[in-house]
């Protein structure tokens, strides 16, 4: 149990802490990104201001769609909206939860790269210069003689420190320290602004829909999962269709026909068996039905509702029935075949508890071992798996009580 | 691995240490911020003040909301205050000491960035060198035709023409920020001092209180923990056991797989024992509907503090007995 508890930490943290942490790499990359950039002002009246502003909206645009390309919720999300609703429901509140958090994170590179440009004045500097209002150092404007053109070549040079020659009329460092400032009350702003959206959503927000909130969170978190575990199951299965395809097409070739699993079964210890091939295919045998399989997984997905193993109520007393394509020996077997009238049965039960003052079958006990000689089947011990030829189902003895779960199947192998 | 699992078990026993480790980087980031920052007074009359004031106050508010973001503990405690009162009563000595804790951990590093304003000096000239009374120096350039207001409000700009060979703007730097810094260290050595007070008398009141408290709020975070860790491995299983029964759903065989005691169960994908543990996780919770029931009930009515009947269930022990009562084998 401790190893599941570590494994799961892991992936909860992984997954989250691994989208964090492309979070703050996409976000030092955007400081480090803005202190190498060479801010280059071009100081011309009609370029200043379209320059200053589109460095410092146009790459946090950028760094938006980046962080929404390197996410990989968002092919999950998107495959969540698209799919046809089939047996499954789809749940609105879920995938606004993983468009919102996506987003969330997405917005943290750009957010820096702001405040980043805000505080250093320059874009700032560049895009307002032109506006300066003079009275605020007391200048008089019309003093100096200049037209307005003049006077607005004069101040778009103010960013351009070798080239400004208006020193007389302004002094260059008071505009730039008064932009500057303007610029750097802003950046704080904007700091503030996010940081107390972010404060009343997240801290706030329990106060509102916390169970729907609990809900849409495991929700989401299960899509994902699912998803991986669909592709690992997957995986296995190609793996196993393979393996067998391979053997067969081999066999086809020598005309011969090896006993699948002879070396693992024979030695190896009941509890330990490793899952055979023909188990991993869980049926799933042909190219077309691995199509459907896969088309089906889009366009009609499950419904959320597993069946229990081992449900006596499934209506399955007593019913067997034989894999009709594979199977050499065709016996249907029903209730009254397998009474303990006949030779060698015995059974085995689920609740130890029950009574079993059967005359001719052996005390049930959970690892009972048994034996049939019965029409040339031989019977395996417990966990006899499924053979290549398929497997005969025994039925249910009738002095069972049918609703206990209490069934017994004999496998044979041909 | 085993370090792994080490680390990660220190640092799930003691989220304490955790809030203390993001509390010290965030003091840090602090520091970082305020060298990095690149300070700006605008050296005009009616703007000095403004500005200065802005940049000693404005960051700590907002580090102060970061911090409370990122704890937490603030998380668990929003939770226990708004939750229905369900079968477990709320107990608001723990609501309180849970927000004590965070709010004495977000003040942490605001507290860093004003105390770094006021000893390093510069705010404090920008907003208050216009409040210097300049005859207490020598040198004041009064050949410019500036008022003398503005003379004052130009003294945190180094670079400006008017005090280039005066030694005025110095003087009156330099005394600006002997008050600044003495206001520093006098705050901290307030807030130590509080601190200290605060540590040694605490066991005077209410201790054994104040262990219960702790206790439960530290109950709470764990608890919690617990519960999203279960409710992710219950997700996993959900979603492996929903894609196996997806699959078989698509069987070609028209076999009957009837549900057998474990002894001859057929091991699928893996051994009895995982198979069963899996079954375990599940807790019987197989439906959607079961899942969001849960979720639900786990917010609208927690279950009450007694976890007597999980602890000692009563075992089942088996005897079998022959035909004239004699006891064969017992588990008892």
């Amino acid at each position: 149990m401790d190893k599941f508890r570590m494994m799961a930490q892991i992936l909860q943290s992984n997954q989250e802490s691994f989208m964090n942490g492309i979070c703050g790499v996409m976000a030092l990359a955007s400081a480090q990104l803005y202190t190498s950039f060479e801010f280059n002002c071009p100081c011309i009246p009609e370029y200043n201001y379209s320059y200053g502003i589109s460095m410092l909206v146009i790459p946090p645009i950028w760094f938006f769609l980046l962080g929404f390309v390197l996410n990989n919720n968002v092919s999950m999300l998107a495959e969540e909206w698209k799919r046809p609703v089939g047996q499954r429901r789809k749940d609105p509140a879920v995938m606004r939860y993983m468009c919102v958090s996506i987003s969330q994170r997405s917005l943290i590179a750009p957010a820096v790269w702001i405040s980043v440009t805000l505080m250093d004045g320059k874009s700032f500097l560049c895009a307002y210069s032109m506006d300066l209002d003079m009275s605020e150092f007391d200048k008089n404007v019309s003093g100096h003689g200049l037209s307005q053109e003049e006077l607005l070549r004069t101040l778009a040079k103010i960013p351009c420190n070798n080239i400004y020659d208006g020193q007389h009329i302004l002094s260059r460092e008071a505009a730039t320290r008064y932009i500057n400032c303007i610029s750097q009350a802003f950046g704080w702003l904007f700091l503030l602004i996010i940081t107390i959206t972010a404060f009343l959503i997240r801290a706030i927000r329990p106060c509102f829909t916390q169970a729907a909130f609990l809900k849409t969170k495991y929700w989401s978190h299960y899509v994902d999962t699912e998803r991986k575990m669909f592709d690992e199951t997957c995986t296995e299965h190609a793996k196993s269709f393979a393996k067998i395809c391979i053997k067969q097409y081999f066999e086809g070739i020598s005309g011969e026909i090896q006993p699948f699993h002879d070396h693992s079964h024979d030695d190896s210890d009941e509890d330990d068996k490793p899952a055979t091939e023909e188990d991993k295919l869980m049926g799933v045998r042909r190219q077309d039905t691995m199509n459907k399989v896969l088309w089906d997984w889009h366009t009609c997905k499950p419904p959320l509702s597993l069946k229990k193993i081992g449900d006596a109520n499934t209506g399955q007393n007593g019913d067997c029935s034989m894999n009709p394509n594979k199977n050499e020996d065709q016996n249907i077997c029903d209730k009254t075949d397998l009474n303990e009238g006949q030779n060698g049965f015995k059974c085995g039960y689920v609740n130890p508890g029950l009574d079993i003052g059967q005359s001719d079958s052996g005390k049930g006990h959970e690892n009972a071992s048994f034996s049939i000689e019965q029409n040339g089947f031989t019977n395996r011990r417990s966990n006899a798996s499924l053979s290549q030829n398929g497997f005969v189902n025994g039925g249910v003895f009738s002095p069972c009580n049918t609703h206990r779960k209490a069934w017994a199947v004999y496998y044979s192998k041909v | 691995m085993d370090r792994l699992k080490l680390v990660l078990q220190y640092f799930q026993s003691n989220s304490e240490s955790i809030s203390n480790g993001i509390c010290i980087v965030l003091s840090l980031i602090s520091v970082k911020l305020y060298t990095s920052f690149d300070f700006n007074c605008p050296c005009l009359p009616q703007y000095n003040k403004m500005y200065a004031l802005g940049v000693m106050f404005v960051p700590p508010v907002i580090l102060f909301l970061l911090g409370v973001l990122v704890n937490r503990h603030t998380g668990v405690l929003m939770e226990e205050w708004v939750r229905p009162l369900g079968r477990r009563t709320k107990n608001p000595a723990v609501v309180k000491f849970l927000l004590s804790s965070m709010l004495q951990r977000s003040l942490l590093a605001p507290m860093v960035w004003i105390l770094m304003t006021l000893l390093d000096g510069k705010c404090f000239i920008c907003a208050f060198s216009m409040n210097v009374d300049p005859k207490y120096f020598t040198g004041i350039p009064n050949s410019t035709g500036l008022e003398l207001i503005k003379i004052m409000a130009k003294v945190p700009c180094k670079e400006d023409v008017i005090f280039k060979n005066s030694s005025f703007r110095k003087a009156v730097s330099r005394y600006v920020r002997c008050y600044s810094q003495a206001i520093g260290w006098s705050i901290l050595l307030f807030f130590i001092f509080l601190g200290t007070v605060g540590r040694v008398l605490k066991p005077c009141f209410n201790h054994a209180t104040f262990l219960q408290t702790r206790y439960w709020s530290n109950y709470l975070d764990i608890e919690q923990k617990l519960f999203d860790e279960t409710c992710v491995l219950h997700a996993r299983d959900f979603a492996r056991k929903c894609v196996v029964q997806f699959f078989e759903s698509m069987r070609e065989d028209v076999t009957v797989r009837m549900p057998l005691s474990s002894a001859f169960r057929p091991s699928t994908i893996r051994n009895e024992y995982e198979e069963e543990e899996e079954e375990e996780r599940l807790h019987g919770i197989t439906r959607h509907d079961q899942v969001d029931h849960l979720l639900q009930t786990w917010y609208e009515c927690k279950p009450e503090l007694d976890v007597t009947r999980m602890a000692y269930k009563p075992k089942v022990c088996i005897t079998w007995e022959d035909i004239n009562g004699k006891a064969l084998f017992s588990e008892v």
